[in-house]
């Protein structure tokens, strides 16, 4: 495209459009800046009128997140002097740390699940997109629709059948049985995406493998599954997103042993009154992965947001 | 039902090249290769449907086991078509909808539009853009709370300082007027970037010469945008609009972590008045009909709305 | 190969797993809400896990979700809890669909009885159908709604004076309810020290139970009646009394003219923030959180002080407190059945009592020093000689559900009248009541 073209806009109206954008960027920031910043204000702070935009930064959110604590006696106190920095920013208030709260392992849980079921979902849906793609399958499309639109479900629809099922097979409040149904939900979109990409990889290759003697499943492995990559990576990112952000079902379906982060952060209560800076900081740690990736791989990510939709 | 589409593409795979392959059949490949997803589906998608339809027409109750499950027939589906309190929820849920869906397009399209300028660095300004709509609704919306605080929160705080309000004057999440608005904020501030992606989408999909030729007809800027920017958007546009009226009509984790439904029952929205009966009140039978209903009017809408679709894109 | 390093895994966790199954020491889990006494709880637990040798782990939930999340958990069968600090009202449902173990024949075993616990915590927490001997927990921790006021804010020669000024009576703890809400509107928008302050933080939630549990509290003194016969469920009447009108408007007036602003959605932990924070000169909350209040440096002390949810044609308070159970669906029975042995220990629920757990044992309750031995002992004794408890039905949510809608509907967002609410809760609850086949 030459830089005559009269698509091209001006200069004015590209600092026009550019910092009307910027500005909006901005604006969308504010939130996820204070989520961060709260998260490194003592409690006093974070409930302080006027909203406090500078103050001293401490580490109290995070210590509170990963602890517990309990008022403890004077005589105590006095008998047992802090031994860390931790216990020096707990003590301030007169208390002691516990044990470990159970943020890690919630945290833990939703590195689980949400790994667990993104290869699942990828591993299950690029053998089906694949045969979606090069074999000809009578009604193939309205299975595909059929597919995509068990996403129109609310979850909480869903979610009453499953929770009688998973009683009986014992599979609630267990990993396995988080990762079945988040493999199950994000299929469809996996199938999707993913027979898009395939579709892009011209058949030849296959087929001049197939000639070199190769058997279908080797030409799958050996040509098809490296020409897809780059389709495979996005696909993950979505299902791993999903994954990683889902409360509906985890909330119904989960108590303690396989609960994931996003039910738990909104319960963080501090010791008699809600602890703001802790839930900052338990948001924080949780979104802070996704945000990262997000930037990251913004080129295969915002491809793959479009190309799932307006392929549809 | 499950074998049909599998074993007919196993039987439409041409015999030629099957019988050239070493190894599997492609026949074979095509059963195990679809067969884990289909199963899959059908185990957590398809059965546990038939079973939801089945439970609608009962009195069971999955915290009474003991119980005697009887055969109500229709009587839970009478029973929420008639329910007053139910078509208030529906309303809330419809005026949710209406309201996020405008915002989202006004905004996304204008944004989309911009970034379309081609301006130096647009494409991290987009990313940056995008970022809320990555992220756990259930985790933002329980801190969106915290901003909404009145007299502490950020929000109540920057709309005082713009418009002199006291700022514990308001509201945002207590108040009858306000919660579905707020709500809506917190949805526009979220799904916003989708629309806008897809919006961006559709700009970029116009090709070049259709302006070129316009200019050398001497059509206005103005009358390009809406002889030609417009009506070749309009069909991804529309998309956005079935995309974000599904998810929206589904919205469960923002609203209930922000508002949980109140005050009174002015952010009930479907879903969340839906968990309420499935899993506080444990009325199965009930609830399973109410998601039927659900399940069918979403379900009917984005029919005839893909319909209107084709028929945009055909023009 | 990877499928077998994934099986040689699983069979070495199932082997670790069947080893922790076979060894004496158990792991045992206890699921109750997240707040003040659990933590005490947990301290005194330890000496438990000395004695026994079994561990203690706790799963303690914050009180907005506690009921959703457990009943859950009882209702998918899960094994999460081997022992649960259930609410009150769960004990029909957790008696009639399986859920808690009949304690009957261990209490008989163990020399348990419970005639040496208070007589209403055993009818509230333990016993299903209610009064029966039939026991399914054992009175862990009673609890009642009390109110907490600014004892030196009551006490300043400036304040007291203004408020004889405007209502011609000292200001001293409220003997009736409607002095109360005179008192909170006395202080609502007053300037205390350069900072405004208001009259007092009342129960308003909508989420989980917040609001019945508030406006219970005008309900029960203007003499509110579930059922005009018990056992009848007759509420016509009963649920709709002119007394049951007026002491809702009463609430309603309540949280319109005296609350601090924004306190729509409102419970323990908002209540105990305006409180700890001088915003307020009273509030209400469970005498569960009263040590703590009590222990705070900066609003505790002899700044504070406790009275008992005043009467107005009657006494009346709204209960709270647990008993604690065994899950039926727990694998360690044994072993969480040996922790209600030694908690029903008269040494240890005086240690309990304490360290800020409201044992109802009676050793301890009419001990001579248990009166004195904390400033809110004796109201709570008085207010646990008047309480009343919400439905205690298997379909405890769907009432409680119901309540808290129509409730809310009236008083936070203005819908309808106080005799409207009141009438259409009648209907829901005539509908759940025919479901059950009561009715």
């Amino acid at each position: 495209m030459s830089s005559f073209s009269v698509t091209e806009p001006s200069k004015r109206s590209k600092w026009f459009a550019g910092s009307l954008v910027i500005l909006y960027a901005v604006i969308t920031m504010i939130p996820l800046a204070w989520i961060m910043l709260t998260g490194f204000k003592s409690p006093a702070d974070a409930i302080s009128y006027p909203p406090k935009v500078l103050f001293e930064p401490t580490l109290e959110g995070y210590v509170n997140l990963f602890t517990t604590r309990t008022r403890q006696t004077d005589e105590f106190l006095a008998a047992n002097p802090p031994e860390t920095w931790y216990e020096d920013i707990v003590r301030q208030y007169d208390m002691v740390i516990a044990g470990p709260s159970k943020f890690g392992e919630r945290f833990l849980n939703s590195v689980i699940i949400g790994f667990g079921s993104t290869f699942l979902s990828i591993f299950l849906g690029t053998l089906a997109a694949y045969a979606f793609s090069r074999f000809r399958i009578p009604l193939a499309d309205d299975l595909l629709f059929f597919i995509l639109s068990t996403r129109m479900m609310p979850p909480i629809a869903v979610a009453i059948p499953i929770f009688l099922m998973y009683r009986q097979l014992g599979l609630s409040d267990t990993h396995l049985g988080m990762i079945l149904l988040y493999t199950a939900v994000n299929i469809s979109l996996a199938v999707w995406l993913l027979k898009g990409f395939i579709d892009e990889i011209p058949r030849e290759y296959e087929e001049a493998a197939l000639i070199d003697g190769y058997t279908r499943f080797q030409a799958f492995y050996k040509v098809v599954l490296p020409q897809a990559a780059t389709g495979i990576a996005s696909t993950a990112i979505f299902c791993l997103i999903f994954a990683w952000n889902e409360y509906a079902f985890a909330v119904l379906l989960t108590s303690g042993t396989a609960q994931t982060a996003p039910p738990f952060i909104p319960t963080i209560i501090g010791v008699g009154g809600l602890d703001w800076p802790a839930v900052a900081a338990g948001a924080t740690i949780f979104l802070l992965p996704v945000m990262i990736f997000t930037v990251a791989l913004r080129k295969h990510l915002l491809r793959g947001i479009t190309f799932g939709a307006v392929r549809k | 039902m499950s074998e049909t589409p599998v074993s007919r593409a196993a039987r439409a795979t041409p015999p030629t090249v099957a019988r050239k392959i070493k190894g599997l059949s492609d026949r074979a490949i095509a059963w195990i290769f679809v067969a884990p997803t289909i199963f899959l589906l059908l185990a957590i998608n398809i059965f546990p449907l038939i079973w939801t339809i089945r439970l609608s027409f009962t009195n069971f109750r999955a915290n009474r086991l003991n119980r005697e499950v009887e055969w109500v027939g229709l009587r839970n589906y009478e029973r929420i078509l008639t329910d007053t309190d139910i078509w208030l929820n529906m309303q809330a849920t419809a005026h949710f909808l209406f309201w996020t869906i405008f915002f989202q397009v006004l905004i996304g399209f204008t944004l989309a539009w911009l970034i379309n300028k081609k301006f130096k660095g647009n494409d991290l300004w987009t990313t940056i853009i995008v970022l809320p709509m990555m992220l756990s609704p259930a985790v933002v919306g329980n801190f969106w709370k915290f901003l909404y605080q009145p007299q502490i929160g950020l929000f109540n705080y920057i709309i005082a300082f713009f418009t002199g309000k006291d700022p514990s004057s308001f509201e945002m999440l207590g108040s009858v007027d306000l919660a579905p608005w707020s709500i809506v904020i917190v949805d526009t501030w979220m799904w916003t970037p989708f629309v806008m992606l897809i919006c961006l989408a559709g700009l970029r999909s116009i090709p070049d010469y259709i302006y070129e030729a316009a200019e050398i007809d001497r059509a206005s800027k103005l009358r390009q945008f809406f002889t030609i920017t417009i009506p070749m958007v309009l069909p991804f546009l529309m998309l956005a609009v079935l995309f974000r009226g599904i998810e929206n009509f589904k919205m469960f984790d923002l609203v209930v972590q922000l508002t949980g439904g109140g005050p009174g029952s002015t952010t009930e929205l479907t879903s969340i008045n839906l968990k309420r009966e499935a899993f506080e009140k444990w009325r199965t039978g009930y609830a399973s009909a109410y998601a039927i209903i659900l399940f069918v009017t979403v379900f009917g809408l984005a029919s005839i709305y893909v319909k209107a679709l084709n028929k945009v894109k055909e023009r | 190969m990877k499928f077998s390093k994934l099986t040689t895994v699983s069979a070495l966790s199932m082997a670790v797993a069947s080893l922790g199954a076979t060894a004496q020491a158990d792991d045992l889990t206890l699921c109750w809400a997240a707040w003040d006494p659990a933590n005490a709880l947990v301290e005194l637990s330890k000496e438990f896990e000395a004695q026994s040798g079994h561990n203690m782990s706790f799963e303690f939930i914050p009180w907005p979700n506690f009921a959703d999340r457990m009943l859950n958990e009882l209702n998918s069968g899960g094994k999460l809890c081997d022992l649960l600090i259930g609410d009150s009202q769960w004990i029909g449902g957790g008696a009639e669909n399986g859920h808690y173990v009949k304690l009957n024949d261990f209490f008989d075993a163990e020399g348990i009885s419970m005639g040496d616990f208070a007589d209403a915590t055993v009818y509230a927490y333990s016993t299903w159908p209610k009064g029966t001997p039939n026991y399914y927990a054992l009175p862990a921790m009673g609890d009642a709604n009390g109110w907490f006021y600014r004892k030196d804010w009551f006490a300043r020669d400036d304040i007291r004076d203004a408020f004889k000024a405007e209502t011609g009576r000292e200001l001293g703890e409220p003997k009736t309810q409607k002095e109360m809400l005179e008192i909170a509107q006395f202080f609502q928008g007053r300037e205390i020290d350069g900072q405004t302050v208001y009259g007092a933080a009342i129960f308003t939630e909508r989420g989980s139970e917040g609001i019945t549990m508030g406006v219970t509290s005008a309900l029960y003194p203007w003499g509110f009646k579930y059922e005009n016969t018990p056992g009848a469920y007759d509420m016509e009447g009963a649920v709709n009394s002119a007394e049951a009108v007026e002491a809702l408007e009463f609430y309603k007036e309540f949280y319109k003219t005296a609350t601090p602003p924004g306190y729509t959605n409102s419970y323990m932990g908002e209540s105990l923030d305006a409180f700890k924070s001088g915003q307020v000169a009273m509030a209400m909350n469970w005498f569960a959180f009263f040590p703590g209040l009590y222990a705070d440096p900066n609003t505790g002390g002899d700044k504070i002080d406790f009275f008992v949810n005043p009467p107005q044609n009657q006494a009346g308070s709204t209960l709270g407190g647990q008993g604690i159970s065994v899950v039926a669906y727990s694998d360690k029975q044994d072993a969480a059945l040996e922790y209600i042995k030694w908690f029903a220990n008269p040494e240890v629920q005086q240690k309990w009592w304490d360290l800020g757990g409201y044992s109802a044992h009676k050793a301890v309750l009419e001990s001579p020093d248990f009166v004195d031995s904390a400033p809110f002992a004796g109201d709570f004794l008085e207010a646990m000689g008047a309480v009343q408890d919400f439905w205690q039905e298997p379909a405890y949510a769907e009432l409680l559900l119901a309540m808290q809608k129509r409730i809310h509907d009236y008083v936070v967002a203005d819908q309808g009248t106080a005799q409207e609410a009141l009438d259409k809760l009648i209907e829901d609850w005539t509908e759940t009541f025919e479901d059950e086949g009561k009715l």
